[in-house]
């Protein structure tokens, strides 16, 4: 080809274009080119309008998502990570508000709200006793949004909890805790132990009286815990003292103190929120493996109830 | 076909919300410190407790009128065998040729974004309006008064009063726990999977209620009730820092050796009483839940007369029999051993601290009941 790009080499080819066709001749060939490079970005820029039949996007998204047919419904929850654990198909009354309550589904989401919002918060919190409660009054006065941060934080924790005792509550009513899902409800059971711990072991990271007193009542009663407490029923027989029984180990001292905040901090941070992890994702798992949502199911009859198994 | 159970219109809401505006109207009469309940109620933490309560109260209701439709669509089918086989079994609309499954994308995930958004929009608003609490800085030589766990926790101080701390922190939550976890265990019926109902599991559903309801009992006791010292001022009454509360707490032993039983106030007689007294307390709860388990639902029939009455009193119900000849010793065992040790043995204490002011029961130097 001769050279289409005449600015960039040198005077020497110019002058062999000069001869050939003479200056006319390159301004018409360049045009020539300029168009037909421009049909071919345009003809290119009309394939982008439909950013689904991109090679970027096919990559991202790996079924597409252009048409409503049922395979690829299915394939909108099948292929993706997130909505996996979903079955690609339900009960058609199961989406009824009045059945679910939705209080399981909101609980999960309360959790991911307080998990995106404490880590926002731990940016902001050293848990020691000269700065803890500084923190918060910066969080409150200083930090942009920071009194909104731990507002939410506090709410949802709260919610979370109502939220949970109403999903169990849901749960019983429904009779959803029936065969086969006998073990899942003693999975949401530690759940719900967890939930409160992780409420509990927050509360004190302010390190004000509210926190500090609620935390010294929730913990004495830890000092008369039955063999392991130095004011509990066989703890001093057994070499229970305030300074070596299970409240010593939940504070990391005898009193609520710099140590006790340390602990509540990785409980809250990490301990419990991995371990919640595990939990939750055999509950959700065993949700599936159970036979998806109990209901709404058929009624049954008390007159199609079978003999006892002997 | 039947598609649905046509349910006469009644006015009896109307009568209901008469008679609930007149309660509160009598309540907000004996209020006597308006300042004092608005503190308690607006403390930025129990502001959660006050939303628990209407939230408890229409999600009860919720679920037990779905009971009540499942309940007479059971009796519907009961009564005529040919529907049962040919209705879908229902109270939700269905025509035949309706795909009884849908697809999750869009149907279901489109409520959960919904539900995300709406307790976002919620979670702003709640957070916009109202401040987290904090207090001054931590002072162990302050003690706050009253010093009060967590909302959540109430229930298990609360028990503190009536238990000695071994039992109300330590054995009470285990066996709650453990108890919660049992449930699904001990319950024998096969009936009510997967669909609200009260006719068929009348005695399962109540007796979670029982306790459900207790410990939001509790934690209103301790959030609204329980004053400076751990005192009891009714809602509505100013909590008096001052206030002193001649304590006549006596233990039962010690009433009863008033009656020309003094030997009962020696060892090892008042252990002996005690661990008698308190036998006795569990075998009466026993008998209660058996008793309980047993009954068939109350009609409005059965109030017509006494003898009527003493007819559901004594007579067990068939389904309830059926029942029970399913549940196997060790379920009937485990479930009157949570049922007895943490449904029965609170409030019997309660009522026995409260209204007697009885103390202990039963008395001895390692432990008290």
């Amino acid at each position: 080809m001769e050279p289409e790009r005449p600015d960039e080499n040198g005077d020497g080819q110019q002058s062999q274009g000069l001869k050939r066709g003479g200056a006319a001749g390159v301004v018409a060939r360049a045009r020539a080119q300029g168009l037909a490079l421009k049909e071919r970005a345009e003809a290119e820029a009309k394939t982008y309008k439909d950013p689904q039949q991109t090679q970027l996007w096919k990559s991202i998204f790996r079924v597409s998502h252009d048409r409503s047919d049922p395979r690829n419904r299915s394939l909108a929850i099948l292929s993706n990570v997130f909505l996996h654990l979903h079955p690609a198909k339900i009960n058609r009354d199961a989406t009824r508000y009045s059945f679910t309550w939705g209080m399981g589904g909101i609980t999960f989401y309360l959790f991911i709200v307080l998990t995106f919002t404490g880590i926002l918060l731990m940016f902001y919190y050293h848990p020691t006793k000269v700065q803890a409660f500084r923190d918060i009054l910066y969080l409150e006065h200083d930090v942009p949004f920071g009194k909104l941060l731990r507002n939410m934080h506090r709410w949802a924790a709260h919610l979370m909890i109502i939220t949970t005792w109403l999903h169990m509550f849901r749960v019983v009513l429904t009779g959803s805790y029936k065969r086969p899902r006998e073990f899942n409800w003693c999975v949401g059971v530690v759940l719900l132990v967890l939930t409160l711990l992780l409420s509990f072991t927050g509360y004190l990271l302010p390190d004000d009286q509210l926190g500090f007193w609620a935390v010294t009542v929730g913990t004495n009663m830890a000092r008369a815990t039955p063999g392991f407490g130095s004011e509990g029923p066989f703890g001093p027989q057994l070499g229970m003292t305030p300074f070596n029984d299970v409240r010593f180990g939940l504070l990391g001292g005898s009193i609520v103190d710099a140590n006790a905040l340390l602990r509540s901090y990785i409980w809250h941070c990490i301990g419990i929120p991995v371990v919640a992890s595990l939990f939750m994702a055999v509950h959700f798992w065993r949700i599936r493996k159970d036979g998806g949502i109990s209901g709404p199911a058929p009624v049954m009859l008390e007159s199609e109830m079978k003999a006892a198994k002997k | 076909m039947a598609m649905a159970i046509e349910r006469p219109r009644s006015n009896r809401w109307l009568l209901w919300l008469v008679g609930s505006l007149a309660v509160v109207g009598v309540l907000a009469l004996m209020v006597e410190d308006w300042g004092q309940l608005w503190k308690i109620s607006s403390a930025p933490d129990n502001v959660p407790i006050v939303g628990m309560i209407p939230l408890v109260i229409f999600f009860t209701w919720l679920g037990l009128k779905q009971s009540k439709e499942n309940d007479q669509l059971v009796e519907t089918l009961e009564e005529d065998p040919a529907l049962a086989k040919t209705h879908h079994r229902k109270t939700h609309p269905w025509r035949p040729g309706w795909a009884r499954e849908i697809h999750v994308w869009p149907y279901l995930v489109r409520v959960e974004f919904l539900a995300a958004i709406i307790v976002t929009v919620i979670l702003f608003a709640w957070s916009i309006l109202l401040n987290a609490p904090l207090e001054e800085p931590a002072n162990p030589n302050l003690t706050m008064n009253p010093s009060k766990a967590p909302w959540y926790f109430l229930g298990l101080q609360e028990m503190l009063v009536y238990f000695d701390p071994w039992i109300a922190g330590v054995v009470m939550p285990g066996l709650l726990v453990v108890g919660l976890m049992v449930f699904p265990y001990v319950d024998s019926n096969p009936l009510g999977n997967g669909y609200y109902s009260w006719r068929q599991r009348r005695f399962a559903v109540s007796m979670f209620m029982w306790g459900f309801f207790m410990w939001i009992i509790l934690i209103i006791i301790g959030t609204f009730i329980r004053g400076p010292g751990w005192i009891w001022f009714w809602p509505g009454q100013t909590w008096d820092h001052n206030a002193v509360v001649f304590d006549r707490n006596r233990d039962l032993h010690e009433i009863i050796a008033l009656y020309g039983l003094p030997f009962l106030n020696t060892s090892p007689f008042k252990e002996i009483f005690g661990a008698l007294v308190v036998g006795f307390i569990f075998v009466a709860g026993g008998l209660f839940f058996h008793w309980l388990m047993l009954r068939r639902g109350l009609e409005r029939s059965d109030f017509k007369s006494f003898r009527a009455f003493w007819n559901w009193a004594s007579r067990s119900g068939e389904f309830e029999k059926k029942l029970l000849e399913r549940t196997s010793i060790l379920q009937y065992l485990t479930f009157q051993f949570f049922a007895i040790s943490v449904l029965w043995l609170f409030p019997v204490k309660l009522i026995l601290r409260l209204a007697f002011t009885i103390k202990y029961i039963w008395v001895t130097p390692w432990f008290n009941v």
